[in-house]
C-alpha cells in the first residue's frame, strides 16, 4: 500500500495560507494547521477592548480559515521564544520594529519540529502560503531559499502558491504532489490570488491588505522603542506588549508614562493592572482610569494628576478630585488643577 | 468522566484558546471542562477552536462579569 503523506501548513488566517491549503487538498493531500502565537499578533487584542470595536465581528482569523478549510488547527504559544527573534534579528528590521524575514524563518524551523514529532503520523512537509515578491523584506525571489536552508526545512518546505516559480522540492520530485497543479502567483498583484479565492468558492476571506502583525505599524514600534529607552533594557514581559496596545501614552519625565484609558473599555482593561501598578482617577467628574507606568516620585502626583485631569469632563474646572492609587496603600485623594492644552506638551505623547 | 476548571481570566484571544487546547491535551474523552474568561472574542473563538478540533461547547453562561464556557473533551 502506499503511504499517505501528509502536511502540516503554516495559517496566519489571511487568503494566501487559505488558498494555498486548498490548493494541496485538491490533489487528496490531507493538511493541518499551525498557528504561532507572538504576543504581538493583531488577531483579537484590541477589538476585545476598545468600546469602538465592540460591533466589529469577532473571530479569529486563524481558527475561521481552518473551518472552512475542515482541517484541525494547532495554535503555539511561541512569546518566550520569540522575544530572541525580536531582540537579535540577524537579517534586521522592516521599515519599523517587524523582524519579518526572521520571523518566517523561525515559525518555519518550529514547524520543523513538529513535523519531527508527527513523523510517526505521517507528516512529512510543510506548505506556506507564500508568494515571491508579495512582501518587501521576507517574500522575495532570494528570500526563499535562505528561509528553506535557515529554518532547516531544505526541500520539505513547498510553496503551492509560487512553487512553479521555485525548484522543486521533495514532495514533488517524490511524487507525493503534482507539481503541474501548483501555481507561478509573483508579485504584490492580487488579482490571481482573488480569481482562485473565486474558483475555489472562497469569498469572506480575511482582508489581503491587511497586517497581522503590531510591529509593522509605526505607532506601536515608536511606543516599543519608547519602553525600552526608558528602561534602558530591551527585555519585555507579555503585560507591556499588552499594554502598547491600550490607551494614550504620554511620558512627561523620562522615569515614568501615563497610560490614559480612551474610553470605558480600556478603563475597564486598565483595572485589571490596578494591583500591579499606581493608577490615578479624577473622582469629582468622569475621566479616563490612567495607569503610571515606571517611577511615580511623591512630588510628582500633582503633575502627572493635572495630566490625566485634562482627559476628564472636568478639564476646565478649577479643581477636580483626584484619587491616586499605590498598591499596598491607601488611597490618597488630592484637589489639583487640570493643565491647560498649552501645557500639556506635545513631544510627551509616544 | 471528570469535571476540571481553567482560570483564563484577564487573558485576551488567542490565549484563552490556548490554554484551552493544552488542557485538554491531557484530559480524556467525555471529561467536562470548565474555562472561566473575561475576554469576549473567547465565545466565538472557544467554539470554532471547538468543531475543528473534534469537541463540544455545551454551554456558556455570564456570571458576575465573567464568561464560563463548558467543552466536553472529544476522541
Amino acid at each position: 500500500m502506499t503511504k499517505k503523506h501528509k502536511a502540516i501548513a503554516l495559517i496566519s488566517g489571511g487568503l494566501d495560507s487559505l488558498l494555498a491549503v486548498r490548493v494541496l487538498q485538491e490533489q487528496g493531500i490531507e493538511v493541518e494547521g499551525i498557528n504561532f502565537y507572538t504576543g504581538f499578533c493583531v488577531e483579537g487584542h484590541t477589538h476585545a477592548i476598545r468600546n469602538q470595536d465592540k460591533d466589529k465581528k469577532k473571530r479569529n482569523n486563524a481558527l475561521w480559515a481552518a473551518e472552512q478549510l475542515g482541517i484541525k488547527l494547532h495554535i503555539v504559544d511561541v512569546i518566550e521564544e520569540y522575544k530572541d527573534v525580536l531582540l537579535n534579528p540577524k537579517h534586521g528590521y522592516g521599515a519599523n520594529m517587524n523582524p519579518c524575514l526572521d520571523c518566517k524563518i523561525f515559525m518555519v524551523s518550529k514547524a520543523v519540529e513538529w513535523v519531527k514529532e508527527n513523523r510517526k503520523d505521517g507528516f512529512d512537509f510543510i506548505i506556506t502560503g507564500e508568494v515571491i515578491g508579495q512582501r518587501p523584506m521576507s517574500q522575495r525571489k532570494e528570500t526563499m531559499p535562505i528561509i528553506s536552508n535557515e529554518s532547516g526545512a531544505d526541500d520539505i518546505l513547498l510553496r503551492p502558491l509560487c512553487a512553479k516559480n521555485l525548484p522543486p522540492t521533495k514532495p514533488e520530485l517524490e511524487g507525493w504532489v503534482d507539481r503541474e497543479k501548483l501555481y507561478d502567483f509573483s508579485g504584490r498583484n492580487r488579482k490571481p490570488q482573488m480569481a482562485l479565492a473565486k474558483q475555489f468558492g472562497f469569498t469572506d476571506y480575511a482582508s489581503p491588505a491587511g497586517g497581522c502583525c503590531f510591529l509593522t505599524d509605526k505607532n506601536y514600534s515608536d511606543k516599543l522603542v519608547d519602553l525600552w529607552d526608558a528602561r534602558g533594557s530591551r527585555e519585555y514581559e507579555m503585560d507591556d506588549i499588552m499594554l502598547l496596545k491600550v490607551g494614550r501614552h504620554i511620558r512627561p519625565k523620562p522615569e515614568f508614562k501615563l497610560i490614559i484609558a480612551r474610553d470605558a473599555g480600556e478603563s475597564k482593561y486598565l483595572e485589571g493592572y490596578r494591583k500591579q501598578f499606581v493608577t490615578i482617577q479624577v473622582v469629582s467628574h468622569n475621566g479616563p482610569l490612567t495607569m503610571i507606568d515606571g517611577d511615580l516620585k511623591p512630588e510628582d502626583y500633582d503633575f502627572a494628576a493635572g495630566i490625566v485631569a485634562r482627559y476628564g469632563q472636568g478639564r476646565d474646572a478649577e479643581q477636580v478630585d483626584v484619587e491616586i492609587s499605590v498598591p499596598g496603600e491607601e488611597k490618597l485623594l488630592r484637589s489639583i488643577k487640570p493643565l491647560s492644552t498649552d501645557q500639556v506638551n506635545k513631544e510627551w505623547h509616544v | 468522566m471528570s469535571h476540571y476548571e481553567l482560570d483564563a481570566r484577564r487573558m485576551l484571544c488567542p490565549m484563552p484558546v490556548i490554554k484551552t487546547q493544552n488542557k485538554v491535551k491531557e484530559l480524556s474523552e467525555g471529561d467536562i471542562l470548565d474555562v472561566i474568561c473575561t475576554d469576549p472574542g473567547a465565545l466565538s473563538d472557544i467554539p470554532a477552536w471547538a468543531r475543528i478540533n473534534g469537541h463540544e461547547v455545551v454551554s456558556n453562561r455570564e456570571v458576575d462579569d465573567e464568561l464560563i464556557i463548558t467543552v466536553r473533551v472529544g476522541s
